[in-house]
């Protein structure tokens, strides 16, 4: 790098960098079972064929089957020894990009909820202040204390958090049986988590239609834990790869994601909590 | 140190494209998915040109001649501005050209997530033909199709169209949003981490940096759109109110959300066309661009700015005062580091010699007419301008004299300059001028008038007019016939260069073509710089 020509330094053979990838099957099929899932659903609300939800779950079955099919590809090629420091350090860029994105999208449901919650007065929406009752909540919704089991669900998924947390830490110092028992601890606090959410949604006072602020709550919400289940699922996933004696201390990628994300499913919650619980209430 | 790539160590390279149909449909190869993308864009620009054409058509003469039902008028509007937008330049612009320069430009063998490449691509191919499904299905009460404008807002996309058109479209833009978010964050990864030894980020070429600044803003903002038509969705099917104040929701919640989408995906279209204008003004004129720092952060300005600008969009809806008056002066501001590029392009050629062919006359045209749309834009900036031209001819005028006269005429640009890089052929310089001289003459024609139109108080997605606004109304669909005379010499300047096979050399176009594409044969081999240049 220092004395030799640059011509001359690109001659020697060097360890390969940069890892190209063999074609594969599975975007198209991916898309394929998309526009199935997507016409699907739409044939499931409007009835069109018999049964109705049948073209709908042949998507869904598509979609779980290449999400599968696709990442144990990325599995088999990282334990192939084919992803460089370089594909790596690309695919660390990719997952803050892609937790950039959904961050985003959080954004958008929190904007949905500012937009009523900070101005249920707002002389200019004359009927919405009718119907709420220029106050917010809304007049007539009743909403539990944040200080029951919300707060109960916000220790779970930080104690959850946390677990993770520990679990990474203990793999840099290749105690294995920590880091399973971390996965463990993680993954069934996040399924005592959904678990409490569902029973919070069906006990609710208030309906998921025909008012704002449910309409509100259980969107936000309802994303938010989708996006916990996702992530146990994640979580399970790399649980399942440390019994087959996947990830090592110095490279654990699945690992380091599936923590990313759940730190992010965890803040996504404390915005909820803070805001449409506590503030909102 | 030089950088290499490699397949994984014991598997059978692909040096070459798989045999048969899986050869393209599988492709993990950043030049063949540009093709996908670029036939792609050229297969819909016909359906979107079509639909235009049926427009023209109509308001050819006042009184309803082949829309007697006007709802589908209004299912033709939203039909050409979706395709236009997500499925024409879009592709084009950043799939095609973005996929196919991008990793050679900066000296990579391919992008960063290959597979992901190709899904990107896919998703879009779905996406188009969920749009398509909806033009036949039920929508508004005695019609099919959406009939709703591309903004979708409700409530006519909600209770106005009962039927499963509008959730045909809903669909179609998550899957085109889960494209784009996906390939701009392929792009990114492949910028900030692939480029050759030697090549920091303020050497990067232009074309480079507006693909990266274009990435960025895709990731940030379609998110909130994903949003936006989900709350559209569980509106229309599933009895949420987030937009039917009846249920104690607000329609401007959509027009927010939909415009701080709205906004960033128009510049989202214009930066990676002022890449090619930049790339091709340095090379006919024979020398580096006028002022590269000042050209980047230009463009990185009006990135940033383009997400706090989106209510001038809405300056009719009621917003206070004190709010207009910030996003006037927000949207003002953007005026500046555009004016930056225009003046630094004017700068370039200043003293340059200036060779006219092909792809220089699109981008000098490109110059001048995108000029024009954004003047236009400052007008319009203006809210109190503004309360009398929204919803006239006279947006319509601006938006196609940025897009249709500024977009498209950098994606010709961009296509004949990189044409016997791609193909390994020449183009006839002869039909590309006959091209651009009767585009540029018909395209002036079609849209010009229109800001007459809008000034006079013509109304746009309307199917009829009264009698006072025939005259423009019928130069203006004269103009839209002759800019389809132009394609068809477009398709036949193609033919021509495929039937004649004329050998592209490596390098078409001289010493000012400075970026790495050039040095690699015309077409390129399958993978290239799997050894890293060293730049210095």
């Amino acid at each position: 790098m220092t004395t030799k020509a640059p011509d001359m330094a690109e001659a020697e053979p060097e360890r390969p960098v940069f890892q190209l990838v063999e074609p594969s099957p599975w975007p198209v099929r991916g898309a394929l079972s998309a526009l199935l899932l997507a016409a699907g659903l739409i044939i499931w609300i409007y009835g069109l064929l018999w049964p109705p939800w049948m073209v709908f779950f042949v998507g869904v079955f598509g979609v779980a089957a290449t999400m599968i099919g696709w990442w144990r590809e990325v599995i088999q090629e990282a334990e192939n020894h084919e992803h460089t420091p370089l594909t790596r350090l690309s695919l660390h860029y990719g997952m803050i990009l892609f937790l950039g994105s959904e961050t985003m999208f959080f954004v958008a449901w929190f904007w949905a909820f500012f937009n009523t919650a900070l101005f249920p007065a707002d002389s200019i929406q004359v009927v919405r202040d009718h119907v709420i009752g220029g106050q917010w909540p809304p007049q007539g919704i009743q909403m539990e204390s944040p200080w029951g089991l919300p707060l109960l669900m916000t220790v779970i998924l930080l104690t959850s958090a946390a677990a993770v947390t520990w679990a990474d830490a203990r793999l840099l110092k290749n105690n294995r049986w920590g880091l399973k028992a971390g996965l463990i601890c993680a993954i069934s606090l996040g399924i005592i988590f959904t678990v409490i959410q569902a029973h919070e949604f069906m006990g609710a006072s208030f309906n998921y239609s025909g008012n704002i602020f449910g309409a509100v709550f259980f969107m936000a919400t309802g994303f938010h834990g989708a996006h916990v289940i996702i992530g146990s699922i994640f979580l399970g996933v790399c649980l399942l790869r440390a019994f087959l004696g996947q990830f090592r201390p110095n490279e654990h990628l699945g690992l380091t994601f599936a923590s990313w994300y759940w730190h992010f499913v965890d803040v996504v919650w404390l915005f909820l909590f803070a805001f449409v619980y506590v503030w909102g209430t | 140190m030089a950088r290499t790539a490699t397949t994984a160590p014991g598997s059978k390279p692909s040096d070459d494209r798989l045999k048969g149909w899986r050869g393209y449909v599988y492709s993990t190869n950043h030049k063949d998915i540009g093709t996908l993308y670029l036939s792609f864009a050229l297969f819909a620009s016909l359906v979107g040109t079509f639909l235009s054409i049926a427009m023209r058509l109509e308001l050819h003469e006042p009184g309803l001649q082949f829309f007697t039902n006007p709802q589908y008028y209004n299912v033709f509007v939203t039909a050409h501005g979706l395709i236009m937008i997500f499925f024409v330049l879009m592709p084009a612009l950043i799939g095609g050209f973005g996929n196919w320069m991008v990793p050679m430009m900066i000296g990579a063998p391919d992008m960063a997530f290959p597979r992901l490449n190709n899904l990107s691509f896919w998703f879009l191919v779905a996406s188009f033909t969920l749009l398509i499904n909806s033009l036949f299905f039920g929508g508004a009460p005695g019609s099919d199709g959406a009939g709703t404008g591309w903004t979708i807002y409700p409530l006519l996309s909600t209770k106005g169209h009962p039927g499963p058109s509008v959730d045909f479209v809903i669909l179609s833009l998550h899957l085109a949003g889960a494209s784009s978010i996906l390939g701009a964050i392929n792009f990114i990864a492949t910028i900030l981490n692939m480029r050759a030894p030697g090549m920091t980020m303020h050497k990067m070429p232009l074309y480079v940096w507006s693909i990266l600044i274009t990435a960025s803003l895709l990731v940030l903002a379609l998110p909130v759109l994903a949003g936006a038509v989900t709350m559209l969705l569980v509106d229309r099917n599933f009895g949420a109110t987030f937009f039917d104040p009846q249920g104690g929701g607000d329609p401007l919640l959509f027009q927010h959300l939909f415009w701080f989408f709205g906004h960033p995906e128009v510049y989202i279209m214009i930066l990676p066309a002022f890449g090619i204008i930049s790339t091709v003004v340095a090379t006919f004129c024979g020398k580096p661009i006028f002022g590269y720092l000042g050209m980047v952060y230009a463009m990185v300005s009006i990135g940033f700015i383009g997400f706090v600008v989106w209510a001038h969009h809405m300056y009719t809806v009621g917003l206070a005062t004190d709010t207009q008056a910030y996003f006037i002066a927000a949207s003002l501001t953007i005026a500046v580091p555009t004016g930056i590029k225009v003046f630094s392009w004017i700068g370039t050629m200043w003293g340059g010699s200036i060779d006219f062919r092909t792809p220089m006359l699109w981008t000098i045209g490109f110059i001048f007419l995108f000029t024009v749309g954004g003047v236009t834009g400052v007008v319009l900036a203006n809210a109190g301008v503004d309360r009398v031209l929204h919803d006239t001819y006279f947006v319509v005028a601006h938006f196609h004299y940025v897009l249709s006269l500024g977009a498209l005429f950098a994606i010709f640009a961009g296509w004949y300059y990189w044409f016997p890089k791609m193909t390994g052929y020449m183009y006839s310089e002869l039909i590309g001028h006959i091209h651009f001289w009767l585009t540029f003459i018909s395209v002036n024609i079609l849209f010009f008038p229109q800001h007459f139109l809008g000034v006079a108080g013509m109304p746009r997605r309307i199917a009829d007019y009264p009698d006072a606004f025939e005259g423009w109304n019928y130069v203006s669909s004269i103009g839209a016939y002759l800019s389809a005379c132009g394609a068809l010499v477009f398709f036949y300047g193609m033919a021509e260069a495929f039937y004649r096979k004329r050998p592209a050399p490596a390098n078409p176009w001289g010493p000012g073509a400075t970026t790495l594409e050039w040095t690699l044969s015309s077409p390129p081999p399958f993978h290239q710089f799997e050894v890293q240049p060293r730049i210095s």
